[in-house]
């Protein structure tokens, strides 16, 4: 076999440049930034800074709602990636089915996300608002007096609806694109050796989408983790309260709107060392069980 | 054909700027909507008024986005000539020496006259430094009053409460009549800052945090904010206060709907609410507990304030004076002040209301400028604290946890105090 050989040694790294350098200024320096100031305590405008070693660590870690929080977090996390993964694939599967009007009904079901992430953040908040939401009333049929703002759990509650909504019609895409390119004549094979559909999917199908599910599930994971804090904020109309929120919304509230920039670091960082154990824990258990073709 | 339209207008503009050779301030702000249009209006009444200066307004968000966008742009060394910044981050911007130059110097190094006293008493020093100097120049000043529906009180056979235990009187009797007795907007401000400013109590240490913020610590754990907080538990429980979250407005549309038959709000809300309730409604002062003081002192401004910030030539600062100057013109108060129901800051202004007999349409514009011209007190001037946005965050979050039953007003307010403390000694150490 012939190997591919560059003609000078400088070639493959300067065709990887690009990459490296976005990588650079948008990661790595940032990243080397927040390590750096939380460290500090330091005066916003003139960025005199005062070391105070780990005391933001400390300070973050001990606070009486940090646990809270965190907890809070990771069910949000789990909820909403279980959740809008189920259902894309769901949708994925019944829109792959149908054989009339097909083109219909996927278009229906992607149309939320070619809605701007604000704007379906906002028509969900609509929804569930205290006085005037449609959901709230709709709970209220069923006996459940929906508190938003108020009711902790309600407000958790509400939070994961919105964020899950937002996030099918990502998954339902990739679902369905990952089942169309299986190929049919596997697919005709299975028919004939197994007659339940139900154990056709499980045995055949989704071994097969295991390369799209591991990609959607970092993607949803990440998405639940870091992109939700606008729906957050919108939920909570910019008072959190005794609301729950994520770590992110915390970080970018103690910084962005508390102006504490070694603390929001410090959190931060707590963050990205939280990610940075999941990321391996992904790739070591569940990788090894994703076979590509 | 259009090109060279275009181009005549280019050279018209470049025209325009040689002839004039203005000096061009900027200004942020955070008043968007109704609101933002005055602003503007203001600015072009300014740069119509004199040809040495040309303002320009321009909106960043929020309170909290402009003050953030404001220290980006000083640290960049882009900032503006003058920025709006709100009551909680009055302790970021005074506390960081050197970002802001104080009002009045800046008047005075202008050479135009100064006097501290053409302010009201309740505006003057909320945005001062310890020795009273005027720090920042106040612009939309606001405080709690209590609004309450004259068609609900009449109904239930009642008069508007003075004080809190005239509240708990009447309270039974407006449930009785089919209201929702009270509802409130802010409890920080409101109900815990405003609440020691009425009852003249000490808000933290240092002079309230006025003399510095090294080892100031917060007082709010004390037996006469703790009384209160567990008789508004005690209403809610029995349905005589209703209890919304801790969004502004979700508090306010239940009084707006005719539910609420009292709602204790800002005195810069009633132009908006004389648009959005049809029915009969004003206003009185923010009652206080005759059990804790017989002389109940004046409360201090929320809002925000104008503050100019160094890094300017001096002609810049001068303009900046000037334009201070014509902010504080009883004309361009009286306009303020009717359009947008926030307090006139200077007492020319509110003599000119009075004079033209505004109040006597609309008592209850009013309200606020009486209550912040109420007697004074070593306490009622307001307070200086950093961090004081995550405090607040604390307060809201333990106040929402008290009225959900999940603890008690003791341990609430040990951990406000605990967590405010811990975050001033953090706030004293940036500086």
């Amino acid at each position: 076999m012939d190997k591919a050989q560059f003609s000078s040694p400088w070639m493959p790294y300067l065709l990887l440049m690009p990459q490296m350098l976005i990588i650079a200024i948008f990661f790595l320096w940032p990243a080397a930034e927040a390590i750096r100031s939380s460290f500090f305590l330091e005066d916003p405008f003139f960025g005199k800074a005062t070391f105070v070693g780990i005391d933001n660590y400390r300070d973050a870690l001990t606070g009486s709602d940090y646990q809270r929080t965190a907890w809070f977090t990771a069910l949000f996390t789990i909820l909403v990636a279980l959740i809008s993964l189920g259902l894309g694939l769901m949708f994925a599967v019944s829109a792959d089915r149908v054989l009339r009007g097909q083109s219909t009904y996927k278009t229906l079901l992607m149309w939320v996300y070619a809605i701007a992430p604000p704007v379906a953040g906002l028509i969900g908040v609509m929804l569930f608002d205290q006085h005037i939401g449609p959901l709230v009333d709709f709970a209220a049929l069923f006996g459940w007096d929906m508190r938003i703002g108020v009711n902790y759990w309600d407000t958790g509650t509400a939070m994961i609806i919105v964020a899950t909504w937002k996030q099918i019609p990502y998954n339902f895409i990739f679902f369905l694109s990952g089942l169309q390119s299986i190929p049919s004549s596997v697919k005709e094979a299975a028919s004939i050796d197994c007659r339940s559909e139900f154990r056709r999917f499980w045995t055949i199908t989704f071994p097969l989408l295991a390369p799209t599910s591991f990609f959607l599930l970092i993607l949803n994971i990440t998405y639940a983790m870091f992109e939700t804090f606008g729906t957050i904020d919108l939920i909570v109309k910019d008072q959190p309260g005794n609301s729950p929120v994520t770590l992110v919304y915390k970080v970018y509230r103690d910084g962005f709107r508390g102006n504490d920039l070694g603390g929001s670091s410090a959190q931060s960082v707590i963050l990205m060392l939280i990610v940075l154990a999941l990321t391996i824990v992904q790739f070591r258990l569940i990788e090894r069980r994703v076979h590509y073709n | 054909m259009l090109k060279t339209k275009v181009l005549l207008a280019g050279a018209a503009t470049l025209f325009a700027g040689f002839a004039q050779a203005q000096t061009e301030l900027t200004w942020w702000h955070a008043m968007g909507g109704q609101l933002g249009e005055t602003v503007n209006e203001i600015a072009t009444r300014f740069n119509a008024a004199q040809s040495d200066y040309a303002i320009t307004p321009v909106y960043k968000g929020g309170y909290e986005d402009t003050l953030t966008a404001t220290i980006a742009a000083f640290r960049a060394g882009e900032q503006p000539n003058i920025v709006q910044v709100f009551d909680a981050g009055a302790a970021t911007i005074i506390g960081a020496e050197g970002a802001v130059i104080p009002a009045e110097d800046l008047i005075q190094e202008a050479g135009i006259s100064f006097d501290a006293n053409d302010y009201i008493s309740g505006v003057r020093y909320f945005y001062a430094d310890s020795a009273g100097k005027m720090v920042g120049m106040p612009f939309n000043s606001s405080t709690p009053i209590l609004y309450y529906n004259i068609e609900a009180l009449e109904k239930a056979g009642v008069e508007p409460p003075k004080t809190w235990e005239e509240f708990e009187a009447i309270a039974p009797k407006l449930k009785d009549a089919g209201y929702v007795p009270l509802s409130q907007s802010h409890s920080p401000w409101i109900w815990t800052e405003n609440f020691h400013s009425r009852h003249n109590l000490p808000f933290a240490t240092n002079n309230n945090g006025f003399d510095g913020s090294d080892g100031t610590k917060i007082l709010v754990n004390n037996d006469a904010i703790k009384m209160h907080f567990s008789k508004v538990k005690e209403w809610l429980d029995a349905g005589y206060y209703g209890y919304y979250g801790a969004g502004w407005g979700d508090n306010q549309a239940p009084f707006e709907n005719g539910e609420a038959a009292m709602w204790l709000g800002s005195s810069g809300s009633f132009g908006g609410l004389l648009n959005s309730a049809d029915f009969e409604f004003t206003a009185t002062y923010l009652p206080y507990w005759e059990s804790i003081t017989s002389e109940p002192t004046q409360t201090f401004i929320g809002g925000a304030a104008l503050f100019a910030l160094s890094g300017h030539d001096a002609a810049d600062n001068k303009g900046s004076a000037e334009f201070f100057k014509f902010l504080s013109s009883p004309d361009i108060q009286l306009m303020w002040h009717k359009q947008t129901g926030y307090v006139p800051i200077t007492t020319a202004a509110y003599d000119a209301a009075k004079a033209e007999g505004y109040y006597e349409e609309t008592p209850q514009a009013e309200i606020g400028i009486k209550q912040l011209s109420l007697p004074s007190g070593d306490n009622s001037k307001g307070y200086r604290m950093g961090f004081y946005v995550q405090i607040r965050d604390v307060m809201n979050r333990e106040y929402g946890r008290i009225f959900a039953g999940e603890t008690d007003v003791e341990s609430a307010f040990a951990v406000i105090e605990q967590e405010g403390n811990k975050l001033l000694e953090r706030f004293s150490k940036t500086n």
